[in-house]
C-alpha cells in the first residue's frame, strides 16, 4: 500500500510481563475508515493507543517494533509528542467534554497550542461545529455548559474538539457504545462525511457498524492480527475460520 | 402485630445512633446560647471599631480584630502557594517511592502535632534564630507551618477527585503535563482546595498557643505598622481578658468571645457555600 497513512511494523506491546500485542503488521490507508474488531481484551484499544502514544501514560509498558505515521516513526526519540497528538486525535468510549462551555471545550486545544489568536477562536469554533453538524443547533448557546448536551451531541463536540487542533487522523474507541441506535446511526453518517477529509480508525464491538462504515477491517484475537482486508471481503468470504466464527456470532 | 426480634433490635440501634448524634449538638448549642446571651449586650459598632480604654476594661477591640486579620492574611500568603504546589507535586508528579512515603508520613504526623509545639517551634526558628522577633511575620509563618499539612491533604484530595478522563483528553489533544494540570485539573480542584484552606485557616485563627510567643501582644496603644511589629489578636486577647486583667466586666469577655466565634462561623459558612455551589454545578 503506497499511500498508507499509518504503517505498523512487527509491533509487540507489553503491560509488564503480559504481552498484549503480538507481532502486529498493519497498513492503514489514508482517508478511509478502518475498523478494528475482535473479542474483549484482544488488544484493540491498546493498538489504537499506540497510534497517539497514549500508552506512554501507563507505567510499566514496553513496546517493540515501529509505528510509522506519515512516513515518520512515532516512537523515535526525536518525535515531537505535542505535534503527534495534535495530528492524531482520539475519541473516547464515553463522551468526555470538559465541564466548561461548548465554546471553551473547542477552544481548549487552540489556546493550549497558541496557534491562533483569541480573536480567531470564534471562527475556529464555528468551523469545527459546522464540520460535525452541530452549528445550527448550538450557535445561539455556545456559552452553555457542554454537559447539558445530549450524549450524541457531546460525542460530536468531542470530535469537533479534535478538528479544532487540525487533527487529520481520528482514532475512535467504541465511540457509539454509550449512545442509542438512532444517535449511533447519525454518528456513523458523520463518520462517512468526515472520511472525505480524514483518516479514521474505529474500534467497535458492533459487527453491523463495522460493515456499515468501514472500507477495511482487521480482526484481532488474543493480541494477534488474524485477518485484515477489505470489509466486504472479510465479512462475506473470510479466509480464516476464526474470523468467520467471530463475525457470524459463533465465537466462544 | 408482633414485632420480630430483628425489628426490635433495629429500633434499639436506631435509637442509640440518633441519641449519639443529638449529644453532639448539645455542647454546640449550649456554647452558643451562653456566649450570645451574655456577650451580645456589648456588641455594637463602636465595640468593633474602637481602641481599648482604661486598661482594656472598656472601649472596643478593634486592634485585636485587625491583628487577627493580618495574621490570617499572612498565613494565607505563605501557606496557600506552598500547600497547593506541594499537593500538585505529590499528587501529579511524585513517584511511589520511599521518599514520597516518608513525606506522606511526615504530613500525617505534622497534622497531629499539638499547637503549643508549633508555638515553641516558631519561637525557636522565626523569632530567635531568624531574628524576626515577636512579629506578624513570625506569627504568620508559625501559623502557616501549622496549617500546611491540612491544606496539602485537602488539596491532594481535591486534585485526585478530578476525573482521570480530563487528564486523558487533555493529553490526547497534545497538552503537556503542566498544561494539563494547569488547565484541565487545577480549575476543577480549586473549589475543594479553597474549602479546605478556609476551614483550616479559620481554625488556626482561633488558636492561642502558636501566636503566644511569636506575635501576640498583651496591649498595644496603636495598630501595627509593619510585618515586623507585634500585634494584638482575638484569641490571645480573650485569654488576657479572662485571666490576666482583674475586674473586667463579664460582658466584655463574652462579647470578645462572640466576635471570635462569629468570625470563624462566617468563614466556615463561606467554605460551605463555596462547596455546595460548586457541587451543584459539577456533573461528573
Ligand atoms: N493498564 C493495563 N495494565 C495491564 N494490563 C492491561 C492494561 N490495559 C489493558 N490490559 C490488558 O491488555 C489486554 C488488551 O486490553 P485492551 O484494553 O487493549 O483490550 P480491548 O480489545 O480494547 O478490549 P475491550 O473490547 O474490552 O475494550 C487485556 O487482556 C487487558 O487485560
Ligand atoms: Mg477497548
Amino acid at each position: 500500500m503506497a499511500d498508507a497513512k499509518i504503517k505498523v511494523k512487527a509491533l509487540n506491546f507489553y503491560y509488564g510481563k503480559f504481552q498484549a500485542l503480538k507481532n502486529v503488521k498493519l497498513e492503514i490507508p489514508e482517508r478511509e475508515i478502518t475498523a478494528i474488531i475482535g473479542p474483549s481484551g484482544c488488544g484493540k484499544s491498546t493498538l489504537l493507543r499506540c497510534f497517539n502514544r497514549m500508552n506512554d501514560l501507563v507505567s510499566g509498558v514496553r513496546i517493540e517494533g515501529e509505528v510509522v505515521v506519515d512516513g515518520e516513526d512515532i516512537y523515535c526519540p526525536s518525535v515531537d509528542l505535542v505535534h503527534l497528538r495534535k495530528k492524531v486525535g482520539m475519541v473516547f468510549q464515553r463522551p468526555n467534554p470538559f465541564p466548561l462551555s461548548i465554546f471553551d471545550n473547542i477552544a481548549y486545544g487552540p489556546s493550549i497550542h497558541h496557534f491562533a489568536s483569541r480573536k480567531q477562536f470564534p471562527e475556529i469554533v464555528e468551523r469545527s461545529l459546522k464540520a460535525v453538524g452541530l452549528w445550527n443547533d448550538l450557535k445561539d448557546r455556545l456559552r452553555d455548559l457542554a454537559l447539558t448536551l445530549s450524549g450524541e451531541q457531546q460525542q460530536r463536540l468531542c470530535i469537533a474538539r479534535l478538528l479544532a487542533v487540525e487533527a487529520d487522523i481520528l482514532l475512535m474507541d467504541e465511540p457509539c457504545s454509550a449512545l442509542d441506535p438512532i444517535a449511533t446511526e447519525r454518528i456513523e453518517e458523520l463518520m462517512r462525511e468526515l472520511r472525505k477529509k480524514y483518516t479514521i480508525v474505529i474500534v467497535t464491538h458492533n459487527m453491523q457498524q463495522a460493515a456499515r462504515v468501514s472500507s477495511r477491517a482487521a480482526y484481532f484475537y488474543l493480541g494477534e492480527l488474524i485477518e485484515y482486508g477489505s470489509t466486504q471481503r472479510l465479512f462475506t468470504r473470510p479466509l480464516r475460520r476464526e474470523t468467520e466464527d467471530y463475525i457470524t456470532g459463533r465465537f466462544g | 402485630m408482633k414485632l420480630g426480634n430483628a425489628q426490635v433490635e433495629q429500633k434499639i440501634v436506631f435509637f442509640f445512633l440518633f441519641l449519639s448524634t443529638l449529644i453532639i449538638l448539645i455542647p454546640v448549642i449550649l456554647v452558643l446560647i451562653v456566649i450570645i446571651s451574655r456577650g451580645s449586650s456589648v456588641l455594637n459598632w463602636a465595640f468593633l471599631t474602637a481602641m481599648p480604654r482604661m486598661g482594656m476594661r472598656s472601649g472596643g477591640i478593634f486592634p485585636t480584630i485587625v491583628g487577627t486579620f493580618y495574621l490570617v492574611a499572612g498565613t494565607l500568603v505563605f501557606a496557600l502557594p506552598i500547600g497547593i504546589f506541594s499537593a500538585i507535586y505529590l499528587s501529579e508528579y511524585s513517584k511511589r517511592n520511599l521518599l514520597t512515603r516518608i513525606i506522606e508520613l511526615a504530613i500525617v504526623n505534622l497534622a497531629g502535632v499539638p499547637s503549643v509545639v508549633y508555638g515553641l517551634f516558631g519561637l525557636g526558628l522565626f523569632v530567635v534564630f531568624l531574628k524576626f522577633g515577636a512579629s506578624i511575620l513570625a506569627g504568620s509563618l508559625t501559623l502557616a507551618v501549622m496549617v500546611l499539612p491540612v491544606i496539602i491533604t485537602a488539596s491532594r484530595e481535591a486534585l485526585q477527585s478530578v476525573p482521570r478522563s480530563f487528564r486523558e483528553v487533555s493529553y490526547s489533544l497534545g497538552a503537556t503535563k503542566w498544561q494539563t494540570i494547569r488547565y484541565a485539573v487545577l480549575p476543577h480542584a480549586l473549589p475543594g482546595i479553597l474549602t479546605g484552606t478556609i476551614l483550616s485557616v479559620s481554625r488556626a485563627a482561633g488558636e492561642t498557643a502558636p501566636i503566644l510567643f511569636t506575635v501576640a501582644a498583651f496591649y498595644l496603644p496603636r495598630l501595627p505598622q509593619s510585618i515586623f511589629d507585634q500585634a494584638m489578636a482575638l484569641p490571645y486577647h480573650l485569654y488576657v481578658l479572662s485571666t490576666q486583667v482583674p475586674n473586667v466586666r463579664l460582658e466584655l469577655q463574652y462579647g470578645t468571645a462572640l466576635v471570635l466565634v462569629g468570625l470563624i462561623v462566617i468563614a466556615n459558612l463561606v467554605a460551605v457555600i463555596i462547596r455546595s455551589y460548586f457541587r451543584a454545578k459539577k456533573q461528573w
